[in-house]
Order: C-alpha cells, then structure tokens, then sequence
C-alpha cells in the first residue's frame, strides 16, 4: 500500500516534472497563461460581435474549457512520452502497481488545470469586467476541478492510444480543438444540430460547463447536483476506458515485442 | 535563382502537406472555427455572414500555418542537421529560406479552399464572387506577404530557443487584431494602429472585397505588397545578421 501510494505521489511528481526537460517555464507562461488569455478574449468579442450571448456564457465557457489544455496535452505527454522518449520498457519492467503509476500521473495535471482555469477567470475579470459572487466561488471551484479532473480521463485514454497509434499528438490536438465547438463552449449545445449535441453529451466538459454557467448566474450548487455529477461519471468512465486500454497495450507490448516500436 | 527558388517552395510544399500536423492546423483546425463561428452568427441571427466567415476561418488557417511553419523554420534545419549544409551552400540563405516561408503560407491555401467546399457542401453556401480577377490577384498576394512575414518571424524567431511557444501565443491575437472575424471597430482603438501593419489585415480586406464586392480591393492588395516588401527588407537584415554571428560564434547547430 505504501508502496502504491509512494509511485502514485513520487511517481506522478517526477513524470510531471520530467515534462520540464524540454518545457521551460518561458514556454510554460506563454502556452499555458498567455494562449487561454487571448482565447477567452478572442471568443468573448467574437460573442459581442455576433451577439448571441452575454460576455459570462463565453468567459465561463472559455475558462473552464482551457483546463483541458493541461489535463489533455499533459497527461498525452505523461504517458505516451514514455514511449517517445524510450522510457516505457524500464518503466513497465519494475513491478510498480500498475493503477498507481495510471492514476499518479493525473494528479499534477488537474492541479495544472485548476491553475490554468482560474487564471482564466482572474484576468476576465481583469479585463473583462467579469464578476463572481463570493459566495459562488467555492461552487464554482467545485464544478471546475471535477470538470478537469474528467477532462484529464480523457487524456488518460488518449495517453494510452499514445502506447500503440504512431502520431497520437495529431488526435491530441485534434480532440482539444473538437471540445471547442462540440462541448458547448462557445455555443450552446441545445443550439447544435441533434448528431452534435448527443457527441457533445457523451464527452467531458459539456456538463461541467453548464453546470458552471448555473452557478454564476446565481444557482446554488445543490440545483447543478445532476450535472456534477454526470460529469464526474462520465470522467469515470472514460479513465475506465483509458486504463483498460493501457494495460490491454502492455500486455500487447509484450506479447509482441513492440512496446517501443512505432 | 529561379530554379532553386521554385524547388525550394515545391519540396516544402510537398513536405508540409504530408505532414499530420499541417493537415491538421491548415484543414481541420479552420473548418472547427468556421462552423464555431457559424453557429455563434446563426443563434445570433447575423444575416448574410456565411461567406464572410468562411473566408476569415479560411485566413485564420492560413496564419496558423505560416506562425508555426515559419517561425519553427530555422529550428526545425536545426534538428535535421540540414541548417549548416544549407547556410553553407553557394546560394545566399535568404534564398533558401523565402521559398520555405512562402510555402508554409501556400498551404494555408488549403484552409481556404476546405472552408469554402464547407459551406458550399453543408450549409449550401453560394459561390458567386464579384469580379473574378480582383480575388485571383488578392489571394497570391495575400499569400506571398504572409510568407514574407514568416520570413520576418524566422528570422526573430530563431533567437530564441522556444519559439515554439511564442507560435502558441501569437495565433489568438493575431486572429483578433486582423479583423479576420471581429471587425477592428469593436476592438479598443490602439489595436486598428498594429493592426495596420500586419499582413492579415490587408489580406482579409482584398479577399472579402474580391469575393463580396464593395471596399476597395486594389487598395488592400496594394498594402499587402508594400507590406511584403517590407518583411523581405527587415527579414534579410536581421537573416544576415542572425547568419554573420552564428558564423562568429560558431552557434549555428546549437539547439
């Protein structure tokens, strides 16, 4: 037991840090703060433009969603670079608990995402004249890390397509961009075509992303429970998903002998 | 000259489109925009605007290929070994490097050819441009001075060690303060005077004012290659400047 939690803290920690080998905190500031910045006021005059919501259905929208710049391209990187950087076959030869090593790379990542999201809110708020009750910040916290906590399962099992496929950061980017127009951030989902919405339903973020828009429009957290909650069952399932697919392309990697070949 | 000029931009024409990341930025990524902004204008009942987003979407793509091709440009020759042999050929760098350039914003062309077939094929979008002449001056010329201007990011780029990361900053701002989907009047003032000298903006100008009719189109073109020139003029000062010291330093491989 303490053997699993050591791999899942330490572990995680040095995966995390790892990153930093080739993402210098210049890169870091610039990508992670200064592209959610100009995004959420890319999206936010475009909504003035257009005129179909109020500058909060697209600040909200926006600043919940570039958490999932962290917790999919992070956790992609957490463990598909293993594999790029030829670290997988050390790594899946030691007998560490194979849940704990899955689960342990996930936690810098949310907490990556948390910073990235309320930065988000800070400079709209900043900038944008956006404005919070007090009393629905602890909601709102809330809602954005069970919403990026369900955003990085997604890039778990993205990760671990990353095991077998050859260019996984193609569907990384992919996916992220898919978010922006399928998961109601920008537009809301019941406005999508019925194909859309049901694809925007079935993935992370769209729940979470409503369920914040409730909160700073006033709701208290126990009208959102739904919400939440399918949000958090859906990152379930797909960290299910994803951990299933890892240990399916371990055990395939070493049947075959191709855990590092591409 | 022309030969290497031309073989220059057909290989990394032919490079850059097999490349899933390209696809990706110069097709895909335009087509999402352009259906978020579609979307955005129907439910907020903009009339007659799909053609204009279309071909905002379609210079949007076309800038994001240009940003990170060209100003990874120098680093990438760095990490395939080639940029000593090709620093060290007869021919000047700077011819090496313009059809580069160019190329990454070629086949930005892509984004506006895959947002037009969009909106004609999904959303019955009609093609009918005004006079046809006016849009097959402005788009080469928007392509060649966002080339030129990817010359200039090359070459300022290639100071820094992760450029990369100033391509992920500079593709949202640059989207905003063109005009390429928010007009510039909603913006605060002082972003219509950048605006003024960057190549998009001129570029989206000509292009809308060929396809829609209205505007003067000649004007924009006219700023496009003013523009052009130049990026070319500061790209080859600081191309030689950047050339001269690698050479005294002997940094040219340093990655």
């Amino acid at each position: 037991m303490t053997s699993a939690l050591r791999v899942f803290f330490v572990g995680g920690t040095i995966s995390y840090r790892a990153l930093f080998n080739w993402i210098r905190p210049g890169m870091y500031v610039t990508t992670m703060l200064g592209s959610p910045l100009f995004q959420i006021l890319f999206f936010t005059y475009l909504g003035r433009y257009t005129r179909n919501e109020d500058d909060t259905f697209f600040i909200v929208g926006n600043a919940v969603q570039v958490a999932a710049m962290s917790s999919i391209y992070g956790m992609v990187m957490g463990i598909a670079n293993e594999r790029q950087f030829g670290t997988l076959s050390p790594l899946l030869a030691t007998p560490a608990n194979r849940l704990a090593l899955f689960l342990g790379r996930a936690l810098p990542f949310i907490a990556n995402g948390l910073v990235v999201s309320a930065f988000g809110f800070a400079v709209s708020w900043a900038l944008l004249d956006f404005s919070l009750a007090r009393s629905d910040l602890p909601a709102l916290a809330l809602i954005v890390l069970v919403t990026t906590v369900s955003c990085t399962a997604l890039g778990m099992l993205i990760g671990s397509i990353g095991l077998r496929a050859r260019d996984v950061f193609f569907a990384a980017n992919l996916v992220y961009f898919l978010m922006l127009l399928f998961c109601g951030v920008n537009v809301a989902v019941d406005d999508l075509p019925g194909w859309m919405e049901a694809v925007g339903r079935a993935l992370p973020l769209t729940h979470g992303i409503e369920a914040a828009r409730e909160v700073a429009s006033g709701a208290p957290l126990g009208d959102v429970g739904g919400l939440v909650a399918t949000e958090a069952l859906i990152g379930l399932a797909y960290a299910a998903a994803g951990y299933v697919l890892f240990r399916l392309f371990e055990l395939e990697g070493r049947r075959r002998a191709s855990l590092e070949t591409f | 000259m022309v030969r290497l000029f031309y073989a220059g931009w057909l290989f990394h024409l032919k490079n850059l489109s097999n490349s899933l990341f390209f696809v990706l930025i110069s097709v895909l990524q335009p087509v999402i925009f352009a259906s978020i902004a579609f979307f955005m204008y129907r439910s907020g009942q903009r009339p007659g605007t799909l053609l204009y987003v279309a071909l905002g979407a379609g210079l949007m793509g076309i800038w994001s290929s240009t940003l990170f091709g060209s100003g990874g440009a120098i680093q990438w020759q760095r990490w395939q070994g080639t940029l000593e042999i090709v620093v060290a050929a007869p021919a000047p760098f700077l011819l090496v490097l313009v059809p580069l350039t160019l190329a990454t914003a070629t086949i930005g062309l892509y984004s506006i050819v895959t947002t037009l077939l969009w909106g004609r094929v999904f959303f019955g979008m009609p093609l009918a441009f005004a006079p046809p002449l006016q849009l097959a001056v402005a788009l080469p010329a928007t392509v060649v001075s966002l080339g030129l201007m990817g010359l200039l990011l090359a070459s300022t780029f290639v100071l820094y060690r992760q450029a990369s990361a100033f391509s992920n900053l500079l593709e949202y701002p640059v989207w905003l303060a063109t005009g390429l989907l928010v007009p510039l009047s909603l913006l605060p003032g002082w972003v219509t005077w950048i605006s003024w000298g960057l190549a998009p903006t001129w570029g989206i100008k000509a292009i809308r004012s060929a396809a829609l009719g209205g505007g003067d189109a000649w004007g924009a073109i006219g700023m496009c290659v003013a523009l052009g020139v130049v990026y070319l003029i500061l790209g080859a000062v600081f191309m030689k400047n950047f050339e001269r010291l690698a050479r005294r330093r002997a940094t040219l491989s340093l990655t």
